[in-house]
């Protein structure tokens, strides 16, 4: 069956009449076509599909998009600040070289994010358990780590609208 | 991995559910956080005609004190019970145990009645159940009823929950000020527990056991042991009692009943503290 | 001031951090239709029939093919002739993951429903799931062109019978290499559009030109019209350089129903059809004196090929015997392989391919013979390393002819950081208290061949050639594009590149591009493995860089009335050295260049475009030391890694901050092989661990942090000096972690735990020595 859902995505609301069974992930990436957020695995372990539900992060492959209709998604396109700056967490993945083949890294940088929303100031440990549920084959985790202290040093970072 | 196609039906209310329930009969699943039943439909192990979503049931999402209880119901997610003051001043292990379920993403999305209703001898939630002595709420057609958590798991992955029912709230004997710890033992962080041990000291005393038995096991023979003011090694050595630990990858039978052993003392050890 | 060896952030980030990067998934053209897979789930059987009937009557369904659709067609290309891959099993499956059928749907929902309504009735045969099963007399066979389930076997020259006999002491290990899945986050995905101007195909791919060559060759179309493109890869760690059935048949099927076809794998396909990685046994001896001094080695590997035996997964066990000996002079050295076929996935590079490996089997050697002697492992080192001037140094190996290193210096910088003695004590200390946890101490003194290659060298792999391509093209602003064969997949060449081309041109990092991956774009290439990319690609874009610096000097000096020999380049502005006031900036002379008035005598307009297929003449060695200290929990067996240190020679590093990225990375695979990932088979084939959930691909949490430092001997066989660097990590790291934990219980009489070093494992030894 096909359902109707109304979902606010990186502040603009949008309207799809969908099959019932369609993930949110492919709801965002084939609807939307916001193809920043990745499928990494089948069984909710990567996290490459991070995105934040009403702020929170959730994994976007594990929701039907038919269960979150008037809710607020933020995907990695959303994620810069408003003057279209970088958030201080993706500046902090490239100062640190928190990635490397990107294809983790957004849904790194959502999680990332929603830790320093609850935690502005997290010690290595926890980054490191609040990162356990994002898998990256790349680099080792510690530069990611120095990403998220690297932002939570400079919560307030801005390059000035430079993107 | 794409889930099979379903009907899609929202339930409002409880009393809502129960009817969608017996409307669309065995075929149907009720639809929680998902973080169980969604990852077995994409791998198409589980094929629901219809799914009953009732995530927006907000009258089941709540931590309330209801004299020597704390009652939880069914649709609060487990990152809601993890920070809960209430849950961590009467319940403390079960706000600890909340928090070791998967990972940040699952904990924003899992539900503890989904997690209970699943039955999974692997999962936390269950043993934190079974160790501080909750009673489940069930609705149905006739109204509601209560059992007890070690009689609600019934078999692997099969509780107490008969068709048209739901489950709607765990009612928690508050543990105020009473020992407790849950040791998890895993190869990776984000696993379901090789061996788990929730133990709960003070009056009511109770020690669970994860992934020993087909189902989440309370370890009476250990818990009663506990009650009586039982030594250490007396406790220990009637903790495996009636386990069924299973064999996998990573743990014989005999060393699960080692890590339980091992687990449990360490328990004491933080729970006495 | 040099950008070479600057900390400079990378160009690739700004994409990759907003969402804007480009992953073949991520490209949806008009008409694009979905292919999924049915994939065997028996290891050996015949194929009795395949009822598609269903399938094909489900809306949305555009095709369903079988063998029997693609008879005709060659196997997959990449394998050895009368044992390689069909593209669809033909009558006969040999590993759970084999495709056996396809379907294409107008999207990838109807395409999952439609593979569930096929139906595969199989007859089940007995299968192999293990080198011991493939080899015991009497197994079944599962080619029967071969007779037998070996495909090659490599005798010893002189298996060293006298050394041995006469040597005062000997020691020997058997050792299982574990299999591994590589799994990059981005599993295998293609994207086939053959139109009437052609085939693009978009990959997920290492080297695309070596797969545009292949698949042109394949069909029998021109290479002028046949384009592949690998955009954003989604890591690779050799595991995209094979060719697979899915390019293939994406391209015949988007011919056939005339639209875009998209295939994505899921992660439980990826982990039984992408190609595995180690799966050796190793039986190694060695003789040796008193004091610890290696006398002979002898090792025999032999290699699990899977089901169908390809070009790289033979060359593995060629590669692990090269490197046998390690970093050490060993007089006499007796190789051996062989190749034998289970049904299981096929095996091919993983990250390190065949070195990994041989660093194990040395340095667990290595602290055998000091656990023999009573000589500290450090000290058997360096009894043994071969020493600063011994270089070149010739090897047992005709392809290891060792140009450099410093293994003393890398072990010596590795203990200023390891306070050695106090841990010692600290390991004595802990043993006599029970309630304490075991600590253990591992060194690794690595050494690995790579910077492939010299020519001939990945010819033997099946590429066309061994150099890397580099275009540096002058625009008429006075940036530069850069093109490069090399693909890279996460390293950050895009950066490096531009690094040294900076350096050589005097042009502003900021105003240098470079363009990769597109076989439509880039002139040709091999491609990026065996960490040769800056090696020979950069070598590459350095020496291209250095020829049309001296066409624009040339230019500079017309336009300036002077010598080119005495003109210097500062803040892009071209001058007479001691004369800066007049000068002429880059921009116009890259501008006049394509004015043929504005030129000097016998230049022509393009001089500032240079293409440079760049050789080198050997390998390169990249080598370090690294020590591993581990806790052990005496009741769990748990392993714990308290500290990992690393210190590597790359020779020359252009960015210290991507050095210490594919450093950390090289190592969290080599410990995440020592204690969690093993690709594992039940006896009858079947995979046990065929999901993340299963297949323990660690997280933050289950990983230490790192200390790092670093020596350099520069590389002799290219002018940039460096080594290479992307998989000197899982080298290093997967002997260091297990000759902790071996050291940690060594006072139990443990010799050797083969990896993944589990927790049950470990407790089955503390429980076995009470």
């Amino acid at each position: 069956m096909t359902i109707r859902t109304s979902i606010t995505v990186n502040g603009k609301d949008t309207s799809r009449e969908v099959e019932a069974r369609t993930l949110l992930v492919h709801y965002l990436r084939e609807e939307l076509g916001l193809t920043g957020t990745h499928v990494g695995c089948d069984t909710s372990n990567c996290g490459a599909c991070t995105v934040l539900l009403d702020g929170e992060a959730v994994k976007s492959c594990t929701v039907f998009a038919a269960q979150i209709h008037d809710c607020n998604i933020t995907t990695i396109e959303g994620a810069a600040q408003a003057d279209g700056s970088f958030s201080p967490v993706q500046e902090g993945f490239r100062q640190e070289h928190g990635l490397q083949c990107g294809y983790c890294t957004p849904g790194m940088i959502m999680a990332s994010t929603a830790l320093l929303t609850e935690n502005p100031n997290p010690t290595e440990e926890e980054i490191r358990h609040a990162l356990e549920g994002n898998l990256c084959r790349c680099t080792g985790y510690e530069m990611i780590v120095n990403a998220v202290r690297w932002a939570a040093e400079n919560p307030n970072f801005t390059s000035g609208g430079a993107k | 991995m794409i889930p099979a196609q379903f009907d899609y039906v929202e339930a409002t209310s409880v009393a809502d559910a129960i009817r969608l329930l017996a409307e669309h009969g065995d075929e149907a699943k009720l639809l929680a956080g998902g973080h169980s039943l969604i990852p077995l439909m994409k791998l198409r192990l589980v094929t629901p005609a219809t799914l009953i979503d009732v995530t927006h049931i907000k009258e089941l999402s709540y931590i309330k004190e209801d004299g020597n209880n704390i009652v939880i119901g069914a649709l609060t997610r487990h990152r809601d019970i993890e920070e809960s003051d209430l849950v961590k001043k009467h319940l403390p292990l079960v706000a600890h145990v909340a928090g070791e379920v998967g990972d940040p993403q699952v904990r924003n999305r899992g539900t503890i009645g989904g997690s209970l209703v699943h039955g999974d001898p692997a999962a936390d939630l269950p043993a934190a159940a079974l160790a501080t002595g909750a009673t489940m709420v069930i609705a149905g057609k006739n109204g509601e009823r209560r059992i007890s958590a070690q009689d609600f798991f019934v078999d692997f992955l099969e509780t107490d929950v008969q068709p048209g029912e739901i489950l709607v709230a765990i009612e928690f004997p508050k543990h105020t000020d009473a020992g407790w710890a849950y040791e998890k033992f895993v190869r990776r962080a984000m696993d379901y527990s090789i061996v788990g041990v929730a133990l709960q000291l003070g009056a009511k005393p109770g020690v669970a056991l994860v992934n020993m038995s087909n189902k989440p096991h309370l370890a009476v023979s250990a818990s009663q042991a506990i009650g009586k003011g039982a030594a250490i090694a007396d406790v220990l050595a009637v903790i495996n009692d009636d386990t069924n630990p299973p064999e996998d990858l990573n743990a014989t039978v005999e060393y699960r009943q080692h890590l339980a052993r091992v687990l449990t003392q360490r328990a004491f050890a933080t729970a006495s503290k | 001031m040099s950008l070479v060896g600057a900390r400079v952030l990378r160009k690739e980030d700004p994409n990759l951090i907003t969402g804007n990067g480009q992953y073949v998934d991520d490209l949806q053209p008009a008409g694009c239709t979905s292919m999924v897979f049915v994939r065997s789930t028996e290891a050996h059987a015949k194929i009795r029939s395949i009822d598609t009937a269903e399938a094909l009557a489900l809306p949305g369904v555009l095709a369903v093919w079988t063998s029997a659709n693609i008879a005709q067609l060659a196997n997959c290309p990449g394998g050895l002739p009368g044992l390689d891959q069909p593209l669809l099993a033909k009558d006969i499956v040999r590993f759970v993951g084999e495709g056996v059928a396809v379907v294409v749907a107008t999207d990838r929902y109807i395409a999952a429903d439609a593979a569930e309504l096929i139906i595969v009735d199989y007859e089940p045969l007995p299968a192999v799931a293990s080198l011991s099963a493939a080899m015991a007399p009497g197994a079944v066979v599962l080619h029967e062109v071969l007779g037998g389930n070996t495909v090659h076997f490599q005798d010893f020259e002189n298996p060293l019978n006298e050394a041995f006999a006469a040597a005062p002491r000997t020691a020997s290990l058997h050792i299982v290499n574990n299999r591994c899945a590589p799994s990059p986050i981005e599993p295998n995905v293609c994207l086939a559009d053959w139109g009437r101007s052609g085939l693009t195909l978009w990959a997920a791919f290492q080297a695309p030109h070596h797969l545009r060559n292949t698949i042109a060759q394949y069909f029998g179309i021109p290479q002028d019209s046949t384009r592949v493109v690998a955009p954003d890869v989604g890591g690779g760690f050799g595991a995209k350089i094979n060719f697979v059935p899915e390019f293939f048949l994406t391209a015949l099927l988007s011919k056939e129903i005339g639209k875009p076809v998209k295939y994505t794998q899921t992660r439980s396909e990826c982990l039984v059809a992408m190609l595995h990685g180690r799966a050796q046994e190793h039986d190694a001896s060695v003789a040796f004196d008193n004091d610890g001094r290696i006398l002979a080695l002898k090792l025999t590997v032999t290699q699990d090929q899977g089901a169908y035996p390809n070009g790289t997964g033979m060359g593995l066990p060629v590669l692990t015997t090269a490197m046998a000996a390690g970093c050490y002079r060993i007089p006499a050295v007796a190789i051996s392989w062989r190749n034998v076929v289970t049904n299981t996935t096929p095996v091919a590079a993983y990250r390190g391919a065949g070195r990994p490996e041989a660093s194990f089997t040395i340095e667990r050697l290595i602290d055998l013979i000091a656990d023999e002697t009573g000589v500290d492992p450090v000290e058997v080192r360096r009894r043994n390393f071969i020493p600063v001037d011994a270089f070149p140094y010739a090897t047992h190996s005709p392809l290891a002819m060792y140009d450099s290193g410093n293994f003393a210096g890398a072990l010596d910088e590795l203990l200023k950081h390891v306070n050695y003695d106090e841990l010692k004590k600290e390991q004595e200390k802990r043993r006599q208290d029970p309630a304490a946890k075991l600590l253990g101490i591992g060194f690794a003194s690595w050494l690995e061949i790579a910077g492939f290659g010299p020519p001939g060298s990945l010819e033997a792999f099946g590429h066309l050639a061994s150099w890397e391509s580099a275009q540096v093209r002058i625009q008429p602003d006075g940036s530069a594009i850069i093109f490069t064969g090399a693909s890279p997949h996460g390293q950050g060449t895009v950066t490096t590149y531009a690094q040294i081309a900076a350096d050589e041109l005097g042009i502003d990092f900021d105003r240098i591009s470079v363009k990769h991956g597109d076989t439509a774009v880039v002139p040709q290439g091999i491609g990026t493995m065996g960490s040769r990319a800056v090696a020979v690609g950069g070598e590459g874009v350095k020496t291209a860089s250095g020829r049309v610096y001296e066409n624009a000097k040339r230019i500079a000096a017309h336009l300036l009335e002077a010598s080119a020999e005495d003109i210097i380049i500062e803040d892009e502005k071209f001058f007479v050295k001691g004369t800066p006031a007049r000068s002429v900036p880059w921009s116009e002379v890259a501008w006049k260049s394509f004015q043929p008035l504005e030129l000097p005598g016998g230049m022509e307009p393009g001089a500032l475009d240079s293409t440079v297929f760049q050789q080198v003449p050997n390998f390169s060695f990249p080598s370090g030391a690294y020590c591993c200290v581990v806790e052990i929990d005496r009741e769990t067996g748990g392993v714990n890694i308290v500290n990992m240190y690393l210190v590597d020679d790359c020779g020359t590093v252009i960015n210290p901050l991507l050095v210490e990225g594919q450093v950390h990375g090289g190592v969290a695979q080599g410990i995440a092989q020592a204690l969690y990932e093993h690709m594992l088979y039940d006896p009858s084939g079947v995979p046990r661990t065929s999901t993340f959930m299963d297949y323990l691909v660690p997280a933050a949490s289950d990983l230490p942090g790192y200390i790092t430092g670093r020596i350099n001997t520069p590389n002799p066989s290219n002018t940039l000096g460096a080594k290479g660097v992307g998989e000197s990590g899982s080298v290093g790291a997967p002997p260091a972690v297990v000759n902790a934990v071996v050291d940690a219980l060594s006072h139990l009489g443990v010799k050797h735990i083969d990896m993944p070093v589990t927790p049950i494992k470990v407790w089955n030894i503390l429980e076995g020595a009470k």
